[in-house]
């Protein structure tokens, strides 16, 4: 159980400022999903979270700064799974998953068996255990996204960072591995962070969005307040239909200019 | 690990090490002089406490079998396993199956340092009280891989494995100008610095090894104990951060000990080539490309393969010696095309 405060984060590249002033503060179980337009500074985000880019301001998991922790302690307090994982060939699943628990590994020791029965656990609850020995290269999208996941929760970490965790996945396996976030979130008590294309997606799973323009924050709530066409237009360029079903849910539609 | 992989990769460290064992004992049984061939075994096993074999070997056979074959497969021992274990871990420290370990100038290096031993030293150096020449490629070795590390690590602020890669090959390329530069001058070194690139193991004696033993054993043991590290690094710079790695620390201590072990043989042996990379190539070949095999599997083949190697170096061209580089590349590449070859089939 951990919550992630973000205050006054910007982050330069090469002077360009890809993030600037972003305040948040994440609670323990809750689940935000950044949106907005490609190079809105989402990545960046979840990056400073996971201790991989330096930045200003302040990121702080239970009130330590991400940088004054050593990379073994974050990685046993943030797990992180980037958008598009580089997956060795020739190593089986088992060694994959396996690797998620190295922050707790000594240096130069080599797994207990306390660290064998939790790589089990996650294997049987993620379905990979029947691939145990089969080469991840060798897996389908669907499987591989099953895989990284498996990893990040073998790292035990109360906060789960997901850059596009849909994005390379047909309609059913994004449903699939959305759905393992949450059930996992709410067995767990996980706070995820995502960053999210999918708008109807991210509204229906999400408990806020925070919409990111050009490395600020330009809106934050629930999908009734984000996801509005008017919003969407100024910041996606988009014009689009929002839909309100009547159990909630916010369904955007892009609109097709010429149909008259 | 499933228990079936374990029991394979026992099989495998078994069979490499009986290997070694086969290859270091033929190795002392055949040269162009000495005793008959199969009374080697009988005086080894004479040598041994409580045992006694009329073996009919002469003081004098026993002295070419123990001063100069023994040395030279014990040393040829060492120096494959030191450039297989080095390889292995340079490729995966750099992600990059085709580094070998004379990447990062150390190559380069120890070859200026040679060449400026044999060109401003005028004499022959052997016969010195400390031989100058395994020191200056050390140094030499060392200093062009300092070079290339504190290049390749402040230009740009990703420090990522490439720059450090290309930083070798500029420093490679310099430390070759001024060498081609020292020799055009000095000429009549020419053949001295030849036959030194080209390697070997011909002059090898005790004091050898114990010159390189304390590199050699620092480095390879500092290198086995990274190996599940290196399994980690295999997803990537970023990636290994968030799994909690201390990146550069962890690459800079691989990348020395590396370093230390590959120019210490090097200083002693020359360059031999195609060990580096074959050998961690076939290991990977055939059980598998974790490196919590690969490391220790590379260090008993290596030195199974180089001892094996140097066997016809000693035989084919009698009384001259093959450059055991010329050997090395002459068996193993087909080797190596048969491997992967065989894989393609699978």
């Amino acid at each position: 159980m951990s919550t992630l405060g973000f205050c006054d984060l910007t982050i330069s590249y090469d002077g360009d400022c890809a993030v600037k002033s972003f305040n948040n503060l994440v609670n323990s179980g809750e689940w935000l999903c950044l949106i907005g337009p490609n190079g809105a500074g989402k990545s960046s985000v979840l990056r400073a979270a996971a201790g991989l880019v330096k930045y200003s301001g302040s990121v702080a998991i239970d009130q330590k700064e991400i940088p004054t922790t050593s990379a073994k302690w974050r990685a046993q307090h943030i797990a992180y799974v980037p958008q598009t994982p580089l997956i060795p060939a020739e190593m089986t699943v088992y060694e994959y998953v396996l690797l998620g628990r190295n922050p707790y590994i000594k240096h130069f020791a080599s797994e207990t068996t306390q660290d064998i029965d939790v790589i089990e656990k996650v294997m049987t609850r993620l379905d990979l255990t029947q691939f145990a020995k089969r080469m991840v290269g060798t897996l389908s999208g669907g499987e591989r996204q099953r895989l990284v996941i498996a990893r990040a929760l073998a790292q035990e970490a109360p906060v789960l960072l997901l850059d596009e965790p849909t994005a390379a996945l047909d309609i059913g396996h994004q449903q699939q591995a959305l759905e393992l976030v949450d059930a996992l979130r709410r067995e767990q008590g996980l706070t995820v962070i995502s960053a999210m294309h999918d708008l109807t997606l991210a509204g229906l799973y999400a408990d806020r969005l925070v919409l990111m323009h050009h490395g600020a924050c330009v809106a934050s709530g629930n999908a009734q307040n984000v996801l509005r066409s008017e919003i969407l237009a100024e910041f996606y360029g988009v014009s689009a239909r929002v839909h309100h079903e009547p159990d909630g849910t916010v369904v955007v539609i892009p609109q097709r200019s010429s149909s008259n | 690990m499933s228990t079936q992989g374990r029991h394979h990769s026992t099989l495998w460290f078994a069979l490499s090490g009986i290997l070694v064992l086969c290859a270091m004992l033929v190795g002392v049984m055949i040269g162009p002089a000495g005793p008959t061939w199969w009374r080697v075994p009988l005086e080894l096993l004479n040598r041994l406490p409580f045992i006694s074999i009329d073996s009919g070997v002469s003081k004098a056979d026993w002295n070419i079998v123990w001063l100069i074959r023994a040395p030279r497969v014990v040393l040829a021992a060492i120096v494959g396993s030191t450039l297989s274990i080095s390889g292995a871990s340079y490729q995966g420290v750099f992600r990059n199956p085709l580094v070998d370990p004379y990447l990062l100038g150390v190559a380069s290096g120890a070859g200026l340092g040679a060449t400026l031993v044999f060109a401003f030293s005028g004499t022959e150096t052997s016969t010195w009280l400390i031989d100058p020449l395994p020191l200056a490629a050390f140094l030499g070795a060392l200093l062009a891989v300092l070079v290339t590390y504190t290049v390749g690590t402040s230009f740009g602020r990703s420090r990522s494995a490439v720059t450090l890669v290309l930083a070798g090959v500029a420093v490679t390329s310099l430390t070759t100008a001024i060498q081609t530069f020292i020799l055009q001058r000095n000429n009549d070194v020419i053949r001295q610095v030849f036959s030194w690139v080209l390697g070997r193991l011909s002059s090898a004696n005790w004091g050898d090894v114990r010159l390189v033993l304390p590199y050699v054993v620092v480095s390879t043991v500092v290198l086995l104990l990274h190996r599940r590290l290196l399994d980690v690094l295999r997803v990537g710079d970023d990636e290994a951060v968030a799994l909690g790695v201390n990146i550069r620390r962890v690459r800079l201590t691989i990348v020395l000990a590396a370093t230390l072990g590959t120019a210490a043989v090097v200083a002693v042996s020359g360059l031999i080539g195609f060990v580096g990379i074959i050998v961690p190539h076939a290991v990977r070949l055939i059980a598998g490309s974790s490196y919590r095999r690969v490391l220790p599997l590379s260090v008993l083949l290596g030195a199974a393969f180089l001892v094996a190697a140097d066997i016809p170096s000693r035989v084919l061209a009698d009384p001259a010696e093959t450059p055991i580089g010329v050997v090395t590349a002459f068996f193993g590449a087909p080797f190596f095309l048969i491997l992967l070859r065989t894989r393609k089939n699978l």
